[in-house]
């Protein structure tokens, strides 16, 4: 049994709040860069050029790549030989208090969604996913949500006749639909199957899934190259103004499912696809 | 890219010269706003009353920006989605606002209300919100401070980049934009 204090894992919130705020991933910043050797129009290039200047003005003055520092949400791995000395919730909506306030994040959080509406002040509280899983280590991994996207966000229970064809209209669909409001160029996270958790779940997972990487199975992998091109061809552009560079991903992932269901989940991400991990 | 710089107040005769798709450096004093600020300040017109702010040939910026750091006038302030603005816009540019800053599609009430009226609807680049904020020079609160974020600020902006997203004609670009993009490698395929 490892023994790890709450204190511990709130530094290592603290730390991960502010990286993944400041600082965007090279990932992301090359497939922006890259997007504007691809761009023909002066206007979209120019927006591309914004961006990347933004994401360096932000990295250099440890200021927000975005206003929208979204809702606070957290992956943890617990290894099953941990044991957490002192209050893990507590410790994360913490760091989660501490570092909104003092990296001058912003808060914008409601504790009650239809009725009164109040900001709770601290951007607390934290979305916290967690598994066990073997060994003796902590994995956590931040990703905060800004709205723009996350309201572009569908999931919809398709029959399994549905098959391969009704997936890929609907996450097209989804794109083309949500047009210049979720932020583009944006990353697309899929979560095929499941339940209608599980699905919802798997596709945010995948928006943290780095620019470039692939499903380990060909079928899926060849899926999302097949689903960013042709979303690339949707014309819809960097900030919706028209362009070649519409998504940088489509990351899909896939769970078991029942005999009479086939969910699709598509959880749409702007480009300021903030993330940031470590282990303890 | 040969910019247009404008200085503001934004005229109803300078909105009508504006075409979509024009890029565009913003030089002068805007206001702020989101839902909650809108909803108050529509709430006062349903109550006859008079608003704070005048919004003659103004421009309403749709931001809540992140809390400012020692330093800086402002923390990052990119655009927030305008669609949510959309019940309320129209009655700002009957009375005379001039200009709307943001990210995303209007409805057709607020494109007929800036076609009658005369007003343009500029965007910024979501996510660039770092970089916006370098442009914005002084903020203060005009109304609203319990909103926090939310609340009315006045900004002094200086070369803000924007583009015309949709005109006083109706003109709009994110129809325009992605069709001639599609056009363009249809071309090519053929
Ligand atoms: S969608 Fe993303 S980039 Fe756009 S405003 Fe929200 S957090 Fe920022």
């Amino acid at each position: 049994m490892r023994e790890i204090p709450s204190s511990v894992i709130r530094e290592a919130a603290v730390r991960l709040i502010y990286e993944a705020s400041y600082r965007i991933g090279p990932d992301i910043e090359a497939a922006i860069r890259a997007g504007i050797g691809r761009e023909r129009s002066a206007a979209a290039r120019g927006v591309l050029e914004q961006i990347a200047e933004s994401y360096e003005i932000a990295r250099a003055e440890s200021v927000a790549i975005c206003q929208d520092t979204g809702m606070a949400v957290f992956f943890f791995e617990i290894g099953q030989e941990v044991h957490i000395i002192g209050p893990f919730e507590e410790a994360v909506n913490d760091a989660v208090r501490e570092a909104y306030r003092d990296g001058y994040l912003r808060k914008s959080v409601v504790a009650e969604p239809m009725f009164e509406r109040v900001n709770t002040g601290d951007n607390t509280p934290a979305v916290i996913h967690m598994r066990l899983v073997p060994g003796d280590r902590i994995h956590i991994l931040f990703t905060p949500k800004g709205f723009g996207s996350e309201n572009m966000s569908r999931i919809r229970m398709f029959p399994p006749a549905a098959g391969v064809e009704g997936m890929k209209r609907f996450v097209i669909e989804t794109v083309a639909e949500a047009g210049p409001n979720p932020c583009p160029p944006v990353i697309v996270g899929v979560g095929v199957g499941g339940t209608f958790e599980q699905a919802a779940l798997t596709a945010k997972r995948m928006t943290a899934r780095p620019v470039g990487s692939h499903n380990a199975d060909p079928r899926y992998a060849a899926l999302e190259d097949e689903l960013l091109a042709a979303i690339n061809r949707l014309g819809v552009g960097p900030a919706g103004i028209g362009g070649a560079t519409t998504a940088l991903a489509v990351n899909i992932d896939y769970r078991p499912t029942h005999i009479a269901g086939m969910p699709v989940a598509v959880n749409m991400c702007c480009h300021c696809a903030r993330h940031a991990e470590t282990t303890l | 890219m040969n910019e247009k710089r404008i200085r503001l107040p934004l005229t109803r005769e300078t909105a009508r010269t504006l075409r979509a798709g024009e890029t565009v450096l913003l030089t002068g004093s805007i206001y702020t706003g989101r839902d909650a600020a809108h909803k108050r300040l529509i709430q006062l017109l349903d109550e006859g009353k008079p608003l704070p702010i005048d919004v003659k040939d103004q421009v309403i910026y749709y931001v809540g920006p992140a809390p400012a750091s020692p330093g800086h006038a402002v923390g990052s302030a990119g655009p927030t989605t305008s669609y949510r603005m959309d019940s309320y816009a129209p009655r700002l540019i009957e009375l005379g606002l001039t200009g709307m800053i943001g990210k995303g599609k209007r409805n057709q009430a607020v494109i007929d209300a800036m076609k009658r009226y005369g007003a343009v609807y500029f965007g910024a680049v979501g996510g660039a919100a770092a970089l916006i904020a370098r442009r914005i020079k002084k903020s203060e609160v005009v109304c609203y401070e319990d909103l926090g974020s939310e609340a009315i600020h006045r900004f002094e902006i200086e070369d803000f980049p924007a583009i015309v997203l949709i005109d006083s004609e109706g003109g709009n670009l994110y129809e325009t934009g992605p069709a001639a993009y599609r056009a363009e490698i249809e071309d090519e395929a053929q």
